[in-house]
């Protein structure tokens, strides 16, 4: 133990809940983390406002979906902020975090020191997508959270009327809400174990969440092509929107267990991509 | 610096143990399984499910068709999937279902309601009218819920990326509600309507929403033009079907080679119907239920209140009857209608208030060869016209203002064409 004491990052490898712990904690007190966090929280902000401020024309047509509801009952500001969000911005700071996990260790010389430690490659590894997960989820709750309160605040709340024209009290609503956000949530997961994976490629942090972000945008381009309409059901963003077939009456379980498994898939051949990768490369920094 | 090996110290693996050359090519061996064997699993499941159909005891054509007839399903509820390829012209901006990108939103289906639709009664242009919407199924893949609970009670909707489109009908009620612009459109039932089963034409299949009743239609026109027959077994919606095969018979120019019935072995409810274009490919409609159960839809299914702030709009009955004759190939306001030959082979002769094709000779050439690019030039004894084409049906605009439309080829066209010209 004397041995890892010496080294500066030594408090990370206390127990295996703290490891996790630890790595949680060093991705969230990041000021990068916190400006993402930030940036996400901002979204429900902005399009409550710009709604209200657009309400004297008797709701907006068009654009994102859920856009029409926000001015009947604020907490679809939630699922039109999610829906906002989804296909870039939420994705794009889940990149920066999964791109930057590995592969930004490994650039700033801390990665060796980690595996000096007796964690284990594998261990590190899971950890590290572990926390990547996590915030993925907290990701998603910032939006939640701040789209509930500018919800509240700007617009009457109430019932809540479901796609089908079926009117649920609040409570069921707000559920439906959270139901929603997990849902938006595990969606992520593939595309995050897809930026562990290209993180153990390389050495360079930047490298890897360039590559991770550019990787994002190709695959959602190949998704409005039409010539290209048979990939689209294997691109990890094709069943993103099933998240709102919770808001049906009764829920349409189709889409959204199609992208749970999808979502599985990615995480299991990337994770194990990542792994193979990891596993048997020499680390030289 | 040092490097620092893989074989580091890792509780799974022996402290020391020499990197083997092979063990990468091992270890990026595992995702590349894990692709395998989810390939595998999506290509080889349906295909094993699709082996053989289930066993059944074997039955005639009649009995089958009287089962269809005298099935007594009236609660119901399932998901539907509609798949139709009628090889329309492809025309400057329709979205295919796959168009919402990546931002989904609601109004993409709107953007597809023809809009020569809404001018017609000036009022009653709600995006909740269903004209539009039913119309939309003519084209692409969709999937619609539906419920029923007795003759009076029924429900479908529509589902689309992040809304839904609702038909429901209470008794007296009939509602429809579209989420994506958040309005509703209602409308009084006469009491003894017994929703669309009565109504729909021939042409107006596309407008039925359930296998059974396109089923239904079919049986109905079965007389001495058409074959039916019993084609083995099959699986649908996890439950045990027979194939009734109905195929016209002695009609040379249809287009039509078979529509396929797959039937409820239990309760004689038809559970997909798909109906074949003589030319071959992928079926032209192709409606089958992906799960269906037949227990009692839960009665809050058939309830409907529109939420506050919702745009209503109330249709007049009459209207409402309108709708129902809308046709995805009726020209505007037709002053004559007759049907011409009998059976699979006939065609409907309407009189179009202008004349089409006159209008494009003087006009300028640009206007022609856009024309040019979905029709094709034919005369006859009748004179000059245009065909347009789609997989099934086909329609023949003379320049004298009459349009010939049926389920023939285009040489059917001309031939009932010259046939009319004669008298």
């Amino acid at each position: 133990m004397s041995q890892v004491e010496t080294v500066p990052q030594a408090p990370r490898l206390r127990g295996a809940p703290g490891f996790l712990g630890s790595e949680i904690r060093l991705t969230f007190r990041r000021w990068r983390t916190v400006a993402m966090l930030a940036v996400l929280a901002a979204v429900p902000v902005l399009v409550g406002v710009a709604v209200r401020i657009q309400t004297s024309d008797g709701g907006a047509a068009g654009g994102p979906a859920f856009l029409s509801q926000i001015t009947n009952n604020g907490l679809f500001l939630v699922f039109a902020s999610l829906a906002a969000v989804l296909p870039f911005f939420l994705p794009m700071t889940v990149g920066v975090v999964a791109g930057d996990s590995v592969a930004g260790e490994a650039g700033s010389g801390t990665l060796r020191y980690l595996l000096v430690a007796p964690a284990g490659r594998t261990r590190l590894l899971a950890v590290k997508f572990a926390a990547t997960v996590v915030f993925c989820f907290a990701a998603t709750a910032v939006v939640l959270l701040a789209a509930l309160v500018t919800g509240v605040l700007l617009f009457p709340v109430g019932d809540v009327t479901l796609l089908s024209g079926t009117t649920v009290p609040f409570a069921e609503g707000l559920l439906r809400a959270l139901a929603v956000a997990a849902a938006v949530a595990l969606s992520l997961v593939g595309f995050a174990a897809l930026g562990l994976f290209v993180s153990t490629l390389t050495g360079s942090g930047i490298a890897a969440m360039a590559t991770t972000v550019g990787l994002l945008m190709t695959v959602q381009i190949l998704g409005t092509v039409p010539q290209l309409s048979s990939v689209h059901p294997y691109l990890f963003p094709h069943h993103w929107l099933s998240f709102a077939d919770l808001l049906r009456d009764p829920v349409y379980w189709d889409g959204l267990l199609r992208n749970f498994g999808l979502q599985a898939v990615y995480a299991v051949v990337f994770g194990s991509a990542a792994w193979a990768r990891f596993t048997t490369r020499d680390i030289t920094a | 610096m040092a490097q620092i090996q893989p074989s580091s110290p890792t509780p799974d693996e022996p402290q020391g143990a020499p990197r083997k050359p092979g063990r990468r090519a091992v270890r990026y061996g595992v995702p590349v399984a894990v692709v395998g064997l989810t390939a595998a699993t999506v290509g080889l499941v349906p295909a094993l499910a699709d082996t053989g159909g289930p066993d059944l005891p074997d039955v005639t054509a009649e009995e089958l068709v009287a089962k269809v007839a005298g099935a007594e399903t009236d609660q119901l509820s399932g998901t539907v999937k509609i798949k139709t390829d009628l090889g329309l012209p492809e025309l400057p901006g329709s979205v295919g279902s796959d168009g919402g990108g990546p931002f989904g939103g609601g109004p993409d289906g709107e953007s597809e309601a023809p809009s020569g639709e809404k001018g017609k009664d000036g009022e009653g242009s709600s995006p909740a009218a269903p004209e539009g919407r039913l119309m939309q199924l003519a084209s692409g893949e969709h999937t619609l819920r539906v419920a029923m609970d007795g003759p009076e009670r029924q429900r479908v909707s529509l589902v689309e990326k992040a809304a839904e489109y609702n038909i429901i009908r209470n008794g007296a009620d009939v509602w429809a509600y579209d989420s994506g612009s958040n309005s509703a459109w209602h409308t009084k039932a006469e009491p003894g309507a017994h929703g669309k089963a009565d109504k729909g034409s021939k042409e107006g299949k596309y407008a039925d929403l359930t296998p059974r009743e396109a089923a239904r239609q079919v049986l109905k026109a079965a007389d001495g033009t058409t074959s039916v027959s019993v084609d083995g077994t099959a699986k649908v919606a996890g439950r045990d079907a027979y194939q009734l095969v109905v195929a016209p018979k002695k009609a040379e120019h249809t287009t039509v080679k078979d529509a396929r019935i797959s039937v409820d072995a239990k309760t004689g409810t038809p559970l997909k119907f798909t109906l074949g274009a003589r030319e071959g490919g992928n079926p032209v409609v192709d409606v089958a239920y992906s799960d269906v159960d037949f227990g009692k839809p839960s009665a809050g299914s058939f309830d409907f209140k529109p939420p506050k702030g919702t745009d209503v709009t109330e249709a007049k009955p009459e209207d409402h009857r309108g709708e129902q004759k809308a046709k995805p190939d009726a020209a505007p306001g037709p002053e004559s209608f007759d049907i011409l030959g009998e059976g699979w082979g006939s065609v409907a002769k309407l009189k179009a208030p202008g004349a089409l094709g006159a209008g494009s000779e003087d006009g300028d050439s640009q206007a022609e060869s856009m024309l040019d690019g979905f029709t094709e030039k034919v005369s006859g004894e009748f004179g000059d016209g245009r065909v347009v084409s789609t997989r099934v049906v086909n329609a023949l605009l003379t320049d004298d203002g009459a349009v010939y439309v049926g389920a023939v080829t285009k040489d059917g066209l001309v031939e009932a064409a010259n046939a009319a010209a004669e008298k």
